[in-house]
């Protein structure tokens, strides 16, 4: 049953377009999804290929997809694990709906995500693992390949495993290690079929085994077998092009959300002259910040791996308190644990950035899936008035530009700053427009060297505020003249002695919210090419790939529609009400249960529509767009 | 396996600069009136640290007090140096942070009983096992003062408190035999109203570098009055308190009725009359031992009815500090590969359009 033509058309109509070479053909975009065993290396395959992907150009979004568990039992279900990408000539917004092409390698990961091929699509399975035993293991009575189940689907039937011992068995591995290199097969197979450059890899395997030689060589003859298998074979007459994209002019790289937001720390540090502490306890998915920034300890990086998530956050805290800037990454269980440290850096009024890399919950909840839910935990989770700036990056690249901009406003504003990324940004990456050190903003500040009393006495007043961004003298140890003590207590505003007066404690709850509301925060744009729409679709965070991607559908499809993405969730946009007010629908995605919703709906009296999901999943720009669509109809008609 | 940074070794406030203008106690007293209750051992220890500070010739300017909650906790409020009054059981992480970023600082954590052994139970081990150069002096007034008297972790068991109205349950932690338990490389106890001795723990754990717990034995004349008294009574303390001297013999009591320490059949320490054993079965301390074995079985050669007590500096083994070695690397790391900004965010595979 294999075929030889079959390729379908991405979904975006028009995409297919036959090309010069009689075998080979132009799409726009594809989408390719790796699918084995969590042992089967699929993450560094998909990683690969992006490089590859990267390299010749394409835009591109990837989507890793993996159990929390190291190392599931092989070959049943939850051992799945999965990458997908999705490249194009053009700007994409997302690692794509549905794949055009699913790469099994082995009965559970066909049985894993064969619901999401859609009819016609390709699938290209590894044989080899299709034993009695393994069918067994995830419910096949009987092979998919013996039966009409794939029909639907042009089938390519390869025997990986084999070929590639086959292509190894003069390299002296033992069978058993020869086919561990199967994914580089798979790999060098999927390249042939997309006409990608392989230098990259070549060079890639060679580093990476570059202590083992013997291995680097196998993985580059299993990729090279795997690519003159494609060429070879009778069975794939076709290959297919995607052209590189026009993005706008500069270099480029590639970049995760995770090394994006960790580049943006290091910059800070940079920008402001200030050492940078990272405090921090192991979280998926936060922890590969962690593991980054250990590494560039020559900016002047110290990070510091905790007991606890309180201990890093309290390390931090200290280290911001003798001038240091502070960080600590987390995510939403560990938002939680450092609660009450976010609480008294609020009352100390000292620079502290919190990521918090968003994972599914509640409690453990899934830690290797997205959602969007410590939203409120950010804004609300404390006890007392406790106001934070929160900031969501929209993309892998924009944490970069993100984490910047928190520091920002927590060295301005000498507050803790909490900054809400999720696991699908942290994990995915698309290209980047590598930023020119000199324009990135200046952050440097200055510490308050002497006494500063009003009075004259000659003392030395924490709590005396800069009258224009209510930030507090930050003076810090070392600094003869400046002595001076805080902590959790309520201060007196100024002088910063304890105080129990009930009117100064309504005074500094409300300078407080007042410093956190008069942060500085850009205009909301929204986006609307027709001028005409009478919908506005508002996200934040994540969302904002699938939600671009379903309004340039319904605008391809004739509708007007709006869309605005928040980036400052606290304090938001002076004009996000008049935004608000100026459609006759706001639409609000998020994977959670509306929590934006409803803040926009109590602060701004606006009937916001909430769509959620919380499936662990980003959404798929199809099903906004159905959604949305609905919606647009029903307010045309 | 260690990591050999080629580091020198160093004094515990090698790198604070110092001052030679004359300091008096009085330049450490900040304007806030203390708020302890009245007979509170809290104010014996204040004025032993704010008399002993002077003799350290710091610029005050560079030591910070970083506490917790508890009674103790208000203590930096009273200090004319930096401060801060964190939260409940934290004050170590805080402590950490700053340490690590800021050598030029003498950094010292007040906490107590319940709030270093209870809620921060975790970060104090920790910061031993790590030995990071700060000092935590920790006021043991066996009893939460500040919720007003419930028990605390070194509460005697059966202890009726509030929220033990039949009995407290619980076994009491050893401050001491824990520190030794998790690597500390300083620990030392001193009585609250022993000045001489007090200072004398004090001034060494300032000059360690590396971790230093010093337990105080504090009084709180509200919820656990005379806890401590035994060791205050002219009679009894001599025949219970054990001072340890580097080097020395480990002997104590009046002088018509002499005691010395020394090692059993089983090897376990035991107290003896001294005219009962020979000088040379008695234990010579050794605080700089790197094995941690005789300084515990002296640390519970005393129960928790304080029959006897030993004082002192139970140990004061250097070893390489968290925060020398993690500004080494950074140092390193900087010397070996100094910092581009532009090469780090363009890295090594680029494309352009």
């Amino acid at each position: 049953m294999t075929a030889t033509n079959g390729h379908r058309p991405a979904e975006q109509a028009g995409a297919g377009t036959a090309g010069a070479a009689q075998d080979t053909r132009k799409v726009n975009r594809v989408v390719i999804r790796f699918a084995g065993d969590s042992g089967d290396g699929m993450q560094l395959t998909g990683d690969r290929f992006t490089s590859e992907a990267a390299a010749f150009g394409n835009d591109l979004a990837t989507l890793p997809n993996y159990p929390a568990e190291i190392r599931a039992p092989a070959g049943t279900l939850p051992g799945v694990s999965s990458f997908q990408l999705h490249f194009a000539d053009y700007d994409i917004l997302t690692p794509g709906d549905r794949p055009d092409v699913l790469v099994a390698m082995n009965p559970a990961a066909l049985k894993a995500n064969i619901a999401d091929l859609p009819r016609g699509g390709t699938l290209v399975i590894n044989t080899d693992e299709f034993t009695k035993r393994n069918l067994k293991k995830v419910g096949y009575e009987t092979s998919p390949l013996e039966t009409y189940e794939l029909e639907p689907y042009v089938v390519h039937e390869v025997a990986m495993a084999e070929l590639t011992k086959g292509a190894l068995a003069e390299t002296g591995l033992s069978r058993k290690e020869a086919e561990r290199a199967k994914n580089m097969f798979a790999l060098g197979l999927l390249s042939w079929m997309y006409s990608r450059p392989t230098e990259g890899t070549e060079q890639f395997l060679r580093e990476k085994f570059a202590k083992k030689p013997q291995l680097a060589e196998a993985n580059v003859l299993a990729f090279r077998a795997g690519w003159n298998y494609g060429e070879t074979t009778e069975s794939f007459a076709v290959s297919y092009e995607v052209a590189p994209a026009t993005l706008p002019q500069g270099t480029y790289r590639q970049i995760t959300g995770n090394q994006a937001l960790a580049y943006g720390l290091v910059a800070a540090g940079q920008r402001s002259e200030l050492p940078v502490f990272l405090g921090s306890y192991p979280i998926t998915p936060a922890s590969d910040v962690l593991h980054e920034m250990a590494k560039h300890k020559n900016f002047g990086v110290t990070t510091f791996q905790a007991e606890d998530e309180i201990a890093g956050i309290g390390a931090a805290l200290g280290a911001s308190f003798g001038g240091s800037l502070g960080v600590t990454t987390t995510s939403g269980p560990g938002l939680a644990l450092k609660s009450e440290t976010i609480g008294l850096a609020v009352a100390l009024e000292l620079p502290l950035l919190i990521c918090d890399i968003q994972r599914g919950g509640p409690s453990t909840g899934m830690p290797t899936k997205t959602e969007q839910a410590d939203l409120l935990q950010a804004l609300y989770g404390r006890n007392g008035e406790s106001p934070v700036p929160v900031l969501a990056p929209r993309s892998p690249a924009d944490c970069f530009e993100v984490a910047l901009e928190a520091a920002r406003i927590a060295l301005t504003y000498r507050t803790p700053v909490v900054l809400l990324s999720d696991g699908a940004t942290a994990n995915g990456s698309e290209p980047w427009l590598i930023p020119e050190v000199d324009q990135l903003p200046d952050l440097r500040v200055s510490f308050a060297t002497e006494p500063n009393a009003p009075d004259g006495s000659g003392e030395f007043w924490p709590y005396l505020r800069d009258p224009e961004t209510l930030a507090r003298d930050w003076a810090i140890p070392g600094t003869p003249g400046t002595e001076h003590r805080v902590g959790g207590l309520e201060k007196a505003d100024g002088k910063g002695n304890i105080s129990y007066d009930p009117d100064n404690h309504d005074t500094m709850v409300r300078l407080r919210q007042s410093k956190v509301d008069g942060v500085s925060v850009p205009d909301l744009a929204v986006d609307d090419p027709s001028g005409q729409a009478r919908v506005l679709v508002l996200g934040w965070g994540s969302p904002y790939g699938p939600i671009g991607a379903a309004c340039r559908r319904l605008r391809s499809n004739g509708h007007a529609i709006a869309q605005a993405h928040l980036r400052y969730l606290n304090p938001m946009p002076a004009n996000l009400g008049e935004i608000l007010h100026a459609y006759d629908r706001v639409v609000v995605p998020e994977m959670n249960l509306g929590q934006l919703a409803m803040l926009l709906r109590s602060r701004y009296l606006v009937d916001a529509q909430s769509y959620t999901k919380v499936a662990g999943l980003p959404f798929q720009a199809e099903e906004l767009e159905n959604v949305l669509t609905d919606i647009v109809q029903g307010v045309e008609a | 396996m260690t990591t050999d940074l080629g580091l020198p070794a160093l004094g515990g406030l090698d790198n604070v600069p110092t001052t030679d203008e004359q300091q008096k106690a009085k330049d450490y007293k900040s304007d806030q009136e203390v708020r302890w209750c009245p007979g509170c051992g809290d104010y014996v220890v204040l004025n032993t640290i704010q008399a002993f500070l002077p003799e350290l010739g710091l610029k005050r300017e560079n030591l910070v007090f970083v506490s917790g909650i508890g009674c103790s906790s208000r203590f930096p409020y009273y200090m004319n140096t930096y401060g801060m009054h964190s939260i409940h059981g934290r004050a170590p992480t805080i402590a950490t942070g700053l340490a690590t970023t800021r050598p030029d600082l003498s950094v010292w954590v007040v906490t107590g009983d319940g709030d270093a052994l209870s809620i921060g139970g975790n970060h104090l081990i920790h910061a031993l096992r790590r030995n990071v150069n700060l000092k935590i002096l920790l006021f043991n007034n066996r009893i939460y003062g500040l919720t007003k008297g419930q028990y605390s972790p070194t509460s005697d068991q059966g202890m009726v408190t509030k929220s033990t109205p039949v009995g407290s349950l619980d076994t009491p932690f050893n401050p001491v035999s824990l520190a030794l338990g998790a690597e500390a490389s300083f620990v030392g106890r001193a009585l609250d109203s022993d000045r001489k001795g007090l200072t004398e723990v004090l001034t060494a754990a300032a000059q360690h570098r590396g971790s230093a717990v010093v337990e105080i034995y504090q009084n709180c004349p509200i919820f656990n009055d005379g806890a401590f008294d035994v060791l205050k009574d002219s009679d009894d303390k001599q025949r219970r308190l054990i001072p340890l001297t580097h080097g020395q013999p480990i002997t104590f009591g009046p002088d018509d009725e002499r005691y010395g320490v020394v090692r059993d059949g089983q090897g376990q320490l035991q107290v003896a009359k001294l005219d009962e054993v020979g000088e040379d079965d008695i234990v010579v301390h050794d605080a700089e031992a790197v094995d941690t074995a005789q300084a515990f079985a002296l640390s519970r050669l005393g129960g928790q009815d304080l029959n006897p007590t030993v004082t002192g500096i139970f140990r004061a083994a250097p070893r390489p500090t968290y925060d020398d070695q993690a500004r080494a690397q950074t140092r390193q790391a900087a010397e070996a590969n100094p910092p581009d900004l532009q090469g780090l965010l363009t890295g090594n595979d680029t494309w352009t359009i």
